[in-house]
């Protein structure tokens, strides 16, 4: 296994779905000859051709029309949102089309399309470049959405969400990109999609969390350890729809919960973990459960962003008020 | 140095430019309002055989027919949504008479008729208009899959639709376009811009069409936009774009063919205004048009609707007569009342269903959600 970056790895799967099947698209803004912004897709219309790899106007809507009606040609677009800030500007094409397009169509129809999109902050990006809008696509019914932490998840579930013949909107932390290396299994390989995973095993606390926050919460773990207390982290992977299978049995074990989000605390993905986690499983519970999530304000502006975002400690002290509970 | 001063002048003469716009689409007319052929060449142009103008005005005829009887059933209740189309019967069904299996239709809501034409069964139809999920099954009656999407709500949605379509068509080097039909409001949408935008950049097999039928529910053609004629949109693309009289069938085919030809052989889409009337209210809904236009505009548009001159036009021309007429229409109306009653018998929905045909592979609480409502039957 050779260790590569979160966007390496994206690149890679990118390359084994154009290479493993002919009627895998790319398309989008600049991620022709330029690879897109951050180079996601380097490379590959050299390799495949501008046929298969090509630039659309720059039009969000207009790109998810693009793909819907690729798939009745018997194509499976891989279509991409150069930053998840454009979502509103695709969001009919997303969560009014395609998302509703099996049920609509009484499952005749197949949606086989993967939204890739940057997402989240901490690089000072402009306005409307950061935002965590996972909350507002995992409401949609008929969607997956889908949120690596770490560059092998984000080769394997990119495969999967390949392979899948529902719309999976994939997630890409803007932060991890280039800041995270790890070890990435060689080839062709998928990560089941649904399926949360246990990335650290403990015994007192269990904290949940997905996407570019799991990193922060894994460090945090290790501050809690130092003070003798065992954390068991949880990486969700996909946030909709989630494992609850996997919370679950982590919960009857600890008793006790932290859920870490990078997005604004109203509604989203931690509120659903919550609710899920009070109706199922609140007789295993020995301590309300916290919450880590940014100000319910607008995404800041870039000099800002420091003070605004989710850290580690934020994550310790939720984590410490929890044990504490009496 | 002259030339330059006077084009200059010109290029800041904006009461020009206005005026200019305003002249550079005049409307493609081949059969005027008595039934006459006013452009002989244009006909020929056609190629029109009598077979094919008597399925013309058959598929007018059906169409006109499925208004009156689905607007008498919205009113006992046996019908749900429902968008009448009676005036626009030559801008729907002449123009999709130019079109093949394999071209993929994009309709919007009011047009309901041209999926119809492709061999969708009225029944399914009906169950569409109630809400019933089976009827936006897209198959013949004996199963053969039918090239359309669903009549679209979103009414600019179709547009960037079909340009992926048309994209696609291209790419698989098909003899097949996709065709597209949006409403005279449909044009103020984001949708409809990028949609053509994106069909004319990749140079896509797709025909646009814009039914220009006076007014989006209560509002006029002239809040839509300043722009004096919609096809003028088109421009802004780079489509070559054109207005035909939407109430003449013969135009309406001629420029739906000759579109089709163009953009099938690599050259990219085109953009048709047609120039037609909604001659009932905007939907079985209930509103009233009254409320937004003079009975006397709407009376003149019954004058010019299209059914009128393509049977004056037809009977001068010896091949069609009162008696054809009749019994045709006798037909349709069998063939009606026997799809209602294959619609009545369908089986009522299942909340299971929803469910399952939510996402391929449904996940943790939705599984659970179709284990509950199977266990209560639903």
């Amino acid at each position: 296994m050779a260790e590569k970056t979160y966007i390496a790895a994206i690149q890679e799967a990118l390359d084994l779905s154009l290479e493993k099947d002919d009627s895998t698209l790319i398309f989008g803004e600049d991620v022709g000859k330029n690879g897109g912004v951050f180079r996601a897709t380097d490379g590959l219309q050299a390799k495949y051709g501008e046929e298969r790899v090509f630039n659309t106007p720059l039009a969000e809507s207009g790109i998810g029309g693009l793909a819907i009606g690729l798939t009745t040609q018997n194509y499976r677009p891989i279509m991409e949102i150069q930053f998840f800030g454009f979502l509103f500007e695709v969001m009919d094409s997303i969560a009014g089309q395609m998302a509703r397009n099996r049920f609509r169509f009484n499952n005749t129809r197949q949606m086989p399309i993967v939204v890739r999109s940057p997402y989240g902050g901490g690089t000072k990006t402009p306005e409307m470049h950061a935002d965590n809008l996972e909350g507002l696509v995992a409401q949609v019914p008929g969607l997956r959405v889908v949120m690596p932490s770490n560059p092998a998840d984000a080769k394997g579930l990119l495969l999967s969400a390949v392979e899948s013949n529902d719309p999976v909107v994939f997630l890409e932390n803007i932060h991890l990109y280039r800041s995270m290396k790890g070890e990435v299994p060689e080839g062709y390989y998928t990560t089941p999609l649904d399926q949360a995973t246990v990335v650290r095993e403990g015994q007192d606390i269990t904290l949940i969390s997905y996407g570019g926050a799991v990193p922060l919460v894994i460090k945090a773990a290790d501050e809690l350890a130092k003070n003798g207390i065992d954390a068991e982290v949880i990486d969700l992977r996909t946030v909709s729809p989630i494992d609850l299978d996997t919370i679950g049995k982590s919960v009857e074990k600890t008793g006790r919960v932290v859920v870490v989000q990078e997005a604004q605390r109203m509604a989203g993905i931690s509120a659903t973990i919550m609710a899920e986690i009070a109706e199922r499983f609140i007789l295993s519970l020995k301590a309300p459960i916290g919450r880590v999530a940014a100000p319910d304000t607008v995404y800041p502006f870039a000099q800002a962003e420091n003070d605004w975002m989710v850290k580690a400690d934020d994550v310790v002290a939720k984590a410490q008020e929890v044990i504490n509970y009496d | 140095m002259a030339n330059i001063i006077e084009l200059n002048q010109k290029i800041l003469d904006f009461d020009y430019q206005v005026q200019a716009q305003d002249d550079q689409f005049p409307m493609l007319q081949v059969l005027n309002n008595a039934g006459e052929i006013i452009d002989e060449d244009a006909l020929s142009r056609a190629e029109l055989a009598d077979d094919d103008l008597i399925n013309i005005m058959k598929r007018m005829l059906w169409s006109r027919q499925l208004d009156i009887r689905s607007t008498k059933l919205a009113k006992q209740g046996r019908f749900g949504f429902f968008a009448p189309t009676a005036g626009q019967e030559a801008s729907q069904m002449a123009s999709s008479y130019a079109f093949k299996d394999d071209d993929w239709l994009f309709p919007g809501y009011r047009d309901i008729p041209q999926i119809v034409a492709k061999g969708w069964p009225i029944w399914k139809a009906i169950l569409w208009s109630r809400g019933h999920a089976k009827g936006n099954e897209y198959t013949t009656e004996d199963d053969k899959p039918v090239n359309s999407w669903f009549p679209q709500i979103i009414i600019g949605a179709q547009y960037v639709e079909a340009a992926g379509v048309a994209l696609g068509l291209k790419k698989r080097h098909k003899d097949a376009v996709a065709y597209a039909y949006t409403g005279d409001g449909g044009t103020s949408q984001g949708d409809f811009y990028e949609g053509i935008n994106f069909a004319s950049a990749y140079k896509a097999n797709a025909v646009f069409f814009v039914q220009n039928n006076g007014f989006a529910i209560s509002t006029p053609r002239t809040l839509q936009t300043a722009a004096p004629h919609l096809a003028a949109k088109g421009w802004s693309a780079g489509l070559p774009s054109l207005v035909v009289d939407g109430n003449d069938p013969i135009a309406m085919y001629l420029a739906a063919k000759q579109a089709r030809a163009w953009s099938v052989a690599g050259n990219g889409p085109v953009l048709i205004e047609t120039m037609t009337d909604r001659l009932e209210p905007h939907s079985t809904a209930g509103d009233d048009p009254l409320r937004y236009r003079q009975q006397a505009d709407i009376d003149d548009w019954w004058k010019k609707e299209p059914l009128i001159r393509m049977r004056t036009f037809l009977t001068n021309k010896g091949i069609w007569n009162e008696t054809l007429e009749s019994a045709y229409i006798d037909e349709t109306n069998t063939l009606i009342d026997e799809q209602i009653k294959i619609a009545d018998g369908v089986e009522k929905q299942k909340i299971s269903d929803f469910l399952k045909h939510t996402l391929e592979v449904p996940g943790q609480v939705m599984q659970e959600q179709i284990a509950k409502f199977e266990s209560e039957g639903k």
